[in-house]
């Protein structure tokens, strides 16, 4: 990957909108072929920074490269970049072909190509019999796959995905995500999706960039975002986490030595350094449950269990600490009859691997 | 049995509050708002088709008065002219109107609030204030009266009509349409013309209609515009009243009726047939 050239390249972008600023100080690459996802809540600069790669937005500060190619400038429709929008956006008084014709049409595509490549578009979303159809005689998710081939249909170098599958019930929008990585496979295109979803981005991107308040706050991988994270706000947006103050107390060969408050000195495995006031958290189904206090290595507390909240395949277990801070347990209801029964007012020990500890420095 | 059975008459009895059609008075003073509305229309109509020249003395059916209307030549000019005047200024307000009607709703500049009132001013202020505002423009100005002062004040009087159709027409526009029209490398020139204007076609079609029926009635501003000796239809049957009640008279204006209503028709057609749009 280091030796491949960028097909985006962002470079210290920064947005204000009047006093707002929405993107500030935003530096990202994403190589050719990658499916990369912008992640964030509402409101995190997420769509305006898709909207500065579409050429719907000018950058305040910063430059753009797509391809090797600046676009400060560039006018969006002289991007090599697709987007298949939020609401769709698919023309209303246009057949389904004719909104998959469009973008060649008016670029000048000889009429005796574009019939062929349309049908190849809409071959490749499942939707060859639908041609001759009117958007308003199709569902949500068939007007979202007439915006894909009509992206897809131009062969951009990347394709630009807005919220795709926000408007789709959670049945449809679970096969989408297997389909738009089967898509991205199948075409070879870089994706660059932009969705508040962390699962969404979890389940269907190589890499995503979590941000919040118009800052990056962590480019990763998903699984590295989900056991690494760098900071609070990253482990807190995906998935849950049980946090704890803590001090940074010293560093012995490979271990971080914190002293988290309660709790005593513990040693950490943490690879980075770190000084002063930081956070550390566990995973709740990292952590174990026990009526036994636990053998010696696992970090251990004791509390009692305060709410039971059951999920069909999961529990949720909360349980009110010694050191007066709350913890989630996640127990898998893996067999019928699991070996611990859980009652409010149990007094219990949770406790985890000292591995399993999130050391979040930021 | 019986208090399923006593209640069940008892429902059958009740009105609910929304059925109004059920309530005798109801019809009562549905058929006194008809009578008012149009019974004045229906016996101009029907006295039309009378053979006897008073005109409210009816005495057979017959289309004479149209026969005469018809070779009536000074009222056959000023058909011509209303056409000619309708047209000319439907075609020319249309195109200002919804130039201006997307403006307002594209653009921010600054006082347009107080712009946008003052654009419905033609459609507010007295129609008689309109009229003596716009001859005393062109005499100040020097313009003779004549059938184009007539079409310049129809296109002012007409404007706002379309700019405000065409408005509320664009507010339920979606925006990412054009940006989509952009992205799939489409110039703004090649987005207006395959995917806004193709929007606007159904509040083009009901402004310009507007605006065309508008300019055919129109009486006040027309008579003070108008040259001497340019009558326009309404102007005309208004004269042809000063001097005889005939119902001559009632065959031109039941043919004005009925020019006007088929337009309205055709605007209503064809509005249902392009807002057929997603049912969602």
């Amino acid at each position: 990957m280091t030796d491949a050239k960028p097909i985006i390249s962002i470079r210290n972008v920064t947005k204000n909108f009047g006093r707002v600023t929405a993107v500030d100080n935003v530096s990202i690459d994403v190589m050719p072929g990658e499916f990369f996802a912008l992640l964030g809540p509402s409101g995190c600069g997420k769509t305006t920074l898709l909207r500065m790669l579409a050429g719907f937005e000018t950058a305040s500060e910063g430059e753009i490269e797509i391809d090797g190619q600046p676009m400060l400038g560039v006018s969006p429709n002289k991007r090599p970049v697709n987007m298949v929008f939020q609401s769709y956006a698919v023309f209303p008084h246009m057949t389904v072909f004719d909104n998959v014709a469009y973008g060649l049409k008016v670029t000048g595509v000889p009429k005796n190509e574009i019939t062929g490549q349309v049908e190849e578009a809409l071959a490749l979303v499942h939707l060859e019999d639908y041609g001759r159809r009117k958007p308003d005689q199709l569902s949500g998710g068939q007007r979202q796959r007439v915006a894909l081939a009509r992206a897809l249909v131009k062969k951009p170098k990347v394709l630009l995905l807005d919220e795709p599958l926000s408007a789709l019930d959670a049945k449809l929008r679970e096969a989408m995500r297997l389909e738009l990585v089967r898509l991205q496979h199948s075409v070879g295109i870089t994706f660059v999706i932009v969705t508040h979803d962390q699962d969404e981005a979890l389940s269907m991107a190589d890499r995503a960039a979590v941000m919040d308040r118009g800052v990056v706050r962590q480019i990763a991988p998903p699984d590295e975002l989900y056991e690494h994270p760098n900071s609070l706000f990253v482990a807190d947006f995906i998935g849950k986490v049980n946090m704890m103050e803590a001090k940074v107390a010293g560093q012995s060969d490979g271990d971080l030595l914190v002293e988290i408050k309660g709790m005593g000195r513990i040693a950490v495995p943490y690879a980075g350094a770190a000084t002063g006031d930081i956070g550390v958290a566990v995973r709740p189904e990292k952590t174990v449950l026990s009526v036994e206090k636990p053998a010696e290595g696992a970090i251990a507390l004791k509390g009692k269990v305060s709410d039971v909240a059951y999920y069909g395949s999961e529990s949720n277990i909360m349980l009110d600490t010694e050191t007066g801070v709350q913890f989630i347990s996640t127990v898998q209801n893996d067999a019928r009859h699991s070996g611990l029964s859980v009652a409010i007012g149990d007094d219990l020990w949770i406790s985890w691997a000292p591995g399993n500890t999130l050391v979040l420095a930021e | 049995m019986t208090d399923a059975a006593v209640s069940r008459r008892r429902r059958r009895r009740e009105v609910n509050p929304l059925e109004y059609l059920k309530r005798p008075w109801m019809w009562l003073a549905l058929l006194g708002c008809f009578v008012f509305l149009y019974f004045p229309i229906v016996t101009l109509v029907a006295f039309s088709f009378n053979s006897y020249k008073r005109a409210f003395v009816w005495k057979g059916f017959s289309l004479i008065w149209y026969e005469k209307a018809m070779n009536n030549a000074s009222l056959h000019e000023a058909f011509i002219n209303s056409m000619h005047v309708a047209a000319v200024s439907t075609v020319v307000s249309t195109a200002l109107g919804a130039m201006l009607g997307l403006a307002l709703y594209r653009y921010w500049f600054p006082w347009k609030g107080t712009y946008e009132g003052i654009i419905h001013l033609p459609i507010v202020i007295p129609e008689i204030c309109m009229a003596v505002a716009m001859v005393t423009f062109f005499w100040a100005v020097g313009i003779d009266l004549s059938l184009t002062t007539v079409i310049v004040s129809h296109i002012a009087f007409t404007i706002p009509f379309v700019a405000v159709v065409i408005r509320a027409r664009m507010a339920g526009f979606d925006v990412s349409l054009e940006e989509a029209s952009r992205d799939l490398g489409a110039s703004e020139w090649q987005t207006f013309w395959h995917v806004t204007f193709p929007y606007m076609i159904p509040g083009l079609v009901a402004g310009a209609l507007m605006s065309f029926v508008l300019s055919l009635d129109d009486f006040v501003i027309t008579f003070f515009t108008a040259g001497v000796g340019d009558n326009t239809f309404p102007v005309k049957i208004y004269s042809m009243l000063r001097f005889s009640v005939t119902p001559e008279v009632n065959a031109a204006s039941t043919v004005l009726i009925v020019i006007t209503l088929s337009l309205t028709l055709v605007a209503m057609i064809m509005q249902s047939r392009w807002t057929k749009g997603p049912k969602e």
